[in-house]
């Protein structure tokens, strides 16, 4: 079963389609292709994943499109929200 | 690509084939409701406007209302007016010749000596009418003929994850196969001009896109209001959804990928193939109300929450990625995307799928709203009524 949603190829966070626990296992498919990767926090349904890791400045891409920078570092598998994306570097 | 259609003789091909009665205000809607009641194949819009309005709403009003007759759908129309109005018949009437030469006949409630003779004149206008449009025979006609009209409301989040990517990949294949898709709503716009303007086809094209969403941005400014202010809301930040863009990308993503070729002011004829953007508000109905004034044959319309929404002159066809509306609001909902989310399939496959279903509705099969009646009007304003 898939729990996530990968939209375009150039995207770096994905949306849960589930609630998912810190720790649980989260798994899409993009391009023909499964992916699994381990929630690092509690992430409310419908919001993002991180699915690589990024560096604090980095824009962020959801629709193969910016919709902000990292406030912070990111990592693989962590809750993106307002706490580590915005759509201005502060 | 070709499919059948009825030719008008200003050229265009309508995929239904309608008598319309348009009432040119308030007070002459009662009286073309009646009227198209009592002939069979005949639809009237409802109009709440027409009067009491500003220079900028006469122009709104008159270029939507005839925008409608001018619609190919429609095969011919009886504008019906009381007599003081600010849409005068004859200024209506005008402006439809000005846009096409189809079949045209108006009554004034007044000069007929009332509401009972003038139904009596319209229905004798509009039955001729409808006798005669069932002469027409559907002809061959192009895809590059077919203008879609993309709009969306009641969005929740899986709109933006499988509705309108879904209807994105719709909306490049008609552009691909040589159509015109038209992208609304512009304060959904707001926040995405670093995105849209480098998509436009030239600089005035990306000029004239940029304009919109300032004018928009002012307009609420005027009255003291901000589209960015709280924008994304409470809600839609715990529904997941964090920045400006991202909302609005959401929205946008309706339009696909591909360039943008025109912008057109609210209600305007859309001339240009390919991606165009018209400057619509973001209630659903006035949104969709102007895309059919500019000429749009066929409406795609993305939901989350779900809509009844439909169109007298259009058939609109309902789109949700939500399952749960897909079920419990069957009746209203014409295409599931849902299996986008749970996996089962890709944005492509079911932009292909709902590319048939299109298609089928291109060719006669009614869409949900449209076989349940659905007549939804409403008009975009700049001032309250004066």
């Amino acid at each position: 079963m898939y729990t996530c949603v990968k939209l375009k190829e150039k995207d770096t966070v994905a949306t849960v389609t589930k609630a998912v626990k810190a720790g649980e296992e989260v798994r899409y498919r993009f391009n023909g292709v499964d992916y699994t990767i381990t929630a690092k926090n509690d992430i409310p349904l419908y919001h993002k994943i991180a699915l690589m890791d990024m560096e604090k400045g980095s824009v962020i891409y959801k629709y193969g499109c910016k919709i902000g920078y990292a406030l912070k570092d990111i990592k693989l598998g962590e809750h993106v929200h307002t706490s580590n994306l915005d759509s201005k570097m502060e | 690509m070709k499919f059948k259609g009825y030719r008008r003789p200003d050229g265009k091909i309508g995929i239904r084939n309608h008598v319309l009665i348009l009432p040119c205000s308030f007070c002459a809607s009662e009286t073309a409701r009646f009227t198209a009641s009592l002939v069979n194949g005949a639809v009237y819009i409802p109009n709440q406007g027409g009067c009491a309005l500003v220079k900028k709403d006469l122009e709104i009003t008159l270029e939507v209302l005839s925008g409608l007759a001018a619609n190919p759908n429609v095969y011919g129309t009886v504008v019906i007016g009381n007599n003081c109005e600010a849409v005068q018949a004859s200024l209506l009437v005008e402006r439809i010749k000005a846009k096409t030469n189809k079949p045209l006949e108006s009554v004034v409630i007044r000069d007929a000596g009332g509401t009972i003779k003038a139904v009596e004149k319209a229905v004798s206008y509009a039955q001729k009418m409808v006798q005669d449009a069932g002469m027409i025979e559907k002809e061959e006609a192009h895809i590059t003929e077919l203008i879609l009209a993309t709009e969306c409301g009641g969005s929740d989040p899986t709109s933006g994850l499988a509705a309108n990517p879904v209807v994105g990949h719709l909306s490049d294949k008609f552009v691909s196969l040589g159509a015109t898709s038209i992208l609304s709503e512009t304060s959904e716009l707001v926040g995405t001009e670093d995105i849209l303007a480098p998509r436009c086809i030239n600089e005035e094209v990306a000029n004239k896109l940029l304009k919109i969403i300032k004018d928009n941005e002012e307009h609420f400014e005027r009255a003291g209001e901000s589209l960015r202010f709280g924008n994304p809301t409470t809600g839609n930040k715990e529904g997941g959804l964090t920045t400006l863009e991202e909302k609005s990308l959401g929205c946008i993503h309706k339009g696909g990928e591909s360039p943008i070729t025109a912008v057109y002011g609210y209600g305007e004829m859309v001339k240009e193939k390919g991606l165009v953007v018209m400057d619509t508000p973001g209630q659903d109905v006035a949104s969709i109300v102007a895309m059919v004034a500019g000429g749009a044959q066929v409406a795609v319309f993305t939901t989350g929450r779900g809509t009844p929404t439909g169109n007298g002159i259009v058939p609109v066809i309902k789109i949700t990625g939500n399952s749960e509306t897909a079920h419990l609001m069957a009746d209203n909902i014409d295409f599931d995307a849902s299996p986008v989310i749970s996996g089962e399939k890709t944005i492509e496959e079911l932009g292909e799928e709902l590319f048939d279903v299109v298609m089928d509705v291109v060719k006669g099969k009614k869409s949900k709203a449209e076989a349940l009646g659905f007549n939804d009007m409403s008009l975009a304003r700049e001032c309250n009524f004066c």
